[in-house]
């Protein structure tokens, strides 16, 4: 296995000035272990006084290998490692790797079960946003924000353990529908959710949105250009506040997006602030569509009725041989997917969350890739941070989001 | 296949030679080696392909020409739709060119191939491994890597296992 070796200036030659070979300017580790990056990511920076000349983000402290695993896991095994891929969003990668099995094996999924995925997730998008509100607040140094943000952040978690049992490994979406209806308190949870959350983010904007230390850390930091971002193949709020209007949700609609009514926040500034609103309107976006899916809930199975693909439920299982026979199939032996390959993509709270699945005629995928939108979202970062301080780098990673277990994989 | 998508794989088929999988609406083109960067120029430039979603390898040891796919999915913003190039790669020194001329989201991307894959890749501006530290052997992704097996560490082996691994020791 691995030998360790000593990191020698000599493999960063190419990537930092001339200056910093003759030591003019200094080069510094920022992490692993560093509060402001978000998990454990080093960058190093190369330094004149406290000005940014260059920065080569080093990653892989977190690698799972969980693409490689997947393909030792039958379909419907693999999809507990998505929760491990991004943990702020599990229950938006159960659904990214949920339909693109749905889509290479063709099972149909039922409206409630469409309904409650848009639901869940749309809660997802609104926990994984305050985390990065609270977390990029106690980076510039408002503390109470990280406080507040994670008292909402429970209510939605809390709704989570009510349907799956579990406040972040999920596991809820399965192909062909979902685990199993929603409890009765699930309505009042949600309500209740819909009816406190709009005061909260009022709050939120009155404690920053026109905040003068705030807005002298966010306005001008981290200009990030529509080209630029596009050739780095940023996606999410980070690319829609560079001004290019791309949102898989409107652009393709999955799991019924074109049956609600909502807007995709597009900001041109691309500056640091310019992010922070984009997130911010985003939180009141995903609450329109949470209460319009709340209201249009239809009733009915919440799994599809192919067995060859879905698991029959427990109640059958006693009084039907066929079902008992399903049951031991799908779960020993797994269900065969055709050798062919597809790509499918959903709009996670960070950007373009694909999943590129092979399957080569057996039980198992061939190859799984997880494109993961934080891994790109993080590539640029070199990029915007030339020419600012070292306290900006730090506004600046916050305003990007990235999640470790994200970029890692 | 979307009837938008049509013309762009007509056109992508007469100036490359390649050829067209379809599968669930989806289009795979698949183009020789040394066509790679023309074709993903040509995508972007001609045909408003912005976007490299998603850039990978698929290795289907043990068969050996060709071993490799590697796998360019492209979107485009203005027209909304997405193509995805493939180039097979062979078994014996699998090499393919850069794109990050054409797209800087390449860079990263070809790192992993690089890392996970061994594929190597000719006029990579940063070719370092990625994910894995420096130093390790074999590409993980490759089907000849095993998946491996750690055995757990308990009070009755912790010393004996602690001897093995790869912590910095002083």
């Amino acid at each position: 296995m691995a030998q360790l070796e000593e990191v020698s200036i000599e493999q960063f030659k190419h990537l930092v000035s001339e200056r910093a070979l003759t030591g003019e300017t200094m080069l510094l580790n920022m992490g692993p272990q560093h509060p402001s990056t978000h998990g454990v990511l080093r960058l190093l920076l190369e330094l004149d006084g406290e000005i940014v000349v260059n920065c080569i983000p080093d990653i892989g402290y977190l690698h799972t290998g969980i693409e490689k695993n997947m393909e030792a896991k039958t379909y419907q095994k693999a999809e507990v490692m998505t929760d491990r891929l991004d943990y702020m969003n599990t229950m938006g990668n159960n659904l990214a790797y949920v339909m693109a099995v749905e889509k290479l094996v063709d099972v149909d999924v039922p409206p409630r079960a469409q309904a409650l995925r848009v639901i869940l997730v749309e809660l997802q998008r609104i926990a994984s946003h305050l985390v990065w509100l609270g977390t990029s607040g106690l980076d510039l140094g408002a503390m109470s924000m990280f406080l507040y943000c994670f008292r909402e952040r429970e209510q939605i978690l809390d709704i989570f353990e009510l349907v799956s049992g579990q406040r972040m490994m999920t596991t809820y979406i399965r192909p062909g529908g979902v685990w199993r209806d929603v409890p009765v308190e699930f309505e009042k949870a949600v309500r209740d959710f819909l009816k406190t959350f709009p005061k909260r983010i009022d709050e939120y904007e009155t404690l920053l949105t026109k905040n003068p230390l705030f807005i002298d850390r966010m306005v001008d930091i981290g200009y990030l250009s529509k080209e630029t971002a596009l050739s780095y193949g940023v996606t999410g709020p980070t690319l829609r506040a560079s001004g290019v209007d791309w949102d898989l949700r409107k652009a393709r609609p999955y799991c019924g997006y074109e049956q609600y009514d909502f807007n995709v926040p597009v900001l041109n500034e691309g500056d640091t602030y310019a992010r922070y609103l984009v997130r911010i309107q985003e939180f009141r976006e995903s609450l329109k569509i949470v209460e319009q899916a709340m209201n249009k809930l239809p009733m009915g199975p919440v799994r599809s009725e192919n067995r060859k693909f879905v698991p029959p439920p427990r109640s059958e299982i006693g009084v039907s041989m066929e079902s008992l026979i399903h049951h031991f199939k799908l779960w020993t032996e797994g269900f065969p997917a055709p050798k062919a390959s597809i790509y499918s993509a959903i709009e996670s709270p960070r950007g373009e969350q694909g999943i590129f699945l092979e399957g080569d005629g057996g039980p198992k995928p061939l190859r799984v890739h997880l494109r993961t939108p934080s891994f790109d979202n993080l590539a640029v970062v070199p990029q915007i941070v030339k020419g600012h301080l070292v306290a900006d780098l730090v506004a600046i990673l916050a305003s990007i989001d990235i999640v470790l277990g994200d970029i890692d994989r | 296949m979307d009837k938008k998508l049509e013309p762009i794989v007509k056109a992508v088929q007469a100036k490359f030679g390649a050829t067209l999988e379809e599968f669930r609406d989806e289009a795979h083109l698949f183009v020789k080696p040394e066509q790679i960067v023309e074709a993903l120029t040509f995508l972007r430039d001609e045909q408003n392909f912005e976007l490299l979603s998603a850039l990978t390898a698929v290795d289907y040891y043990p068969q050996e020409t060709p071993r490799f796919h590697v796998i360019y999915q492209l979107t485009s913003i203005a027209k909304n739709l997405s193509v995805q190039v493939r180039v097979p790669v062979n078994g014996s020194s699998p090499k393919v060119q850069t794109a990050t001329r054409v797209f800087e989201s390449a860079n990263w991307r070809e790192r992993e191939l690089l890392d996970m894959f061994g594929i190597e890749i000719e006029g990579h501006p940063d070719p370092r491994r990625i994910l894995m530290p420096e130093g390790t052997e074999g590409h993980p992704l490759r089907k000849d890597f095993p998946l491996g097996y750690e055995e757990p560490q308990f009070t009755f082996n912790f010393d004996e296992i602690n001897l093995q691994k790869p912590y910095a020791k002083e």
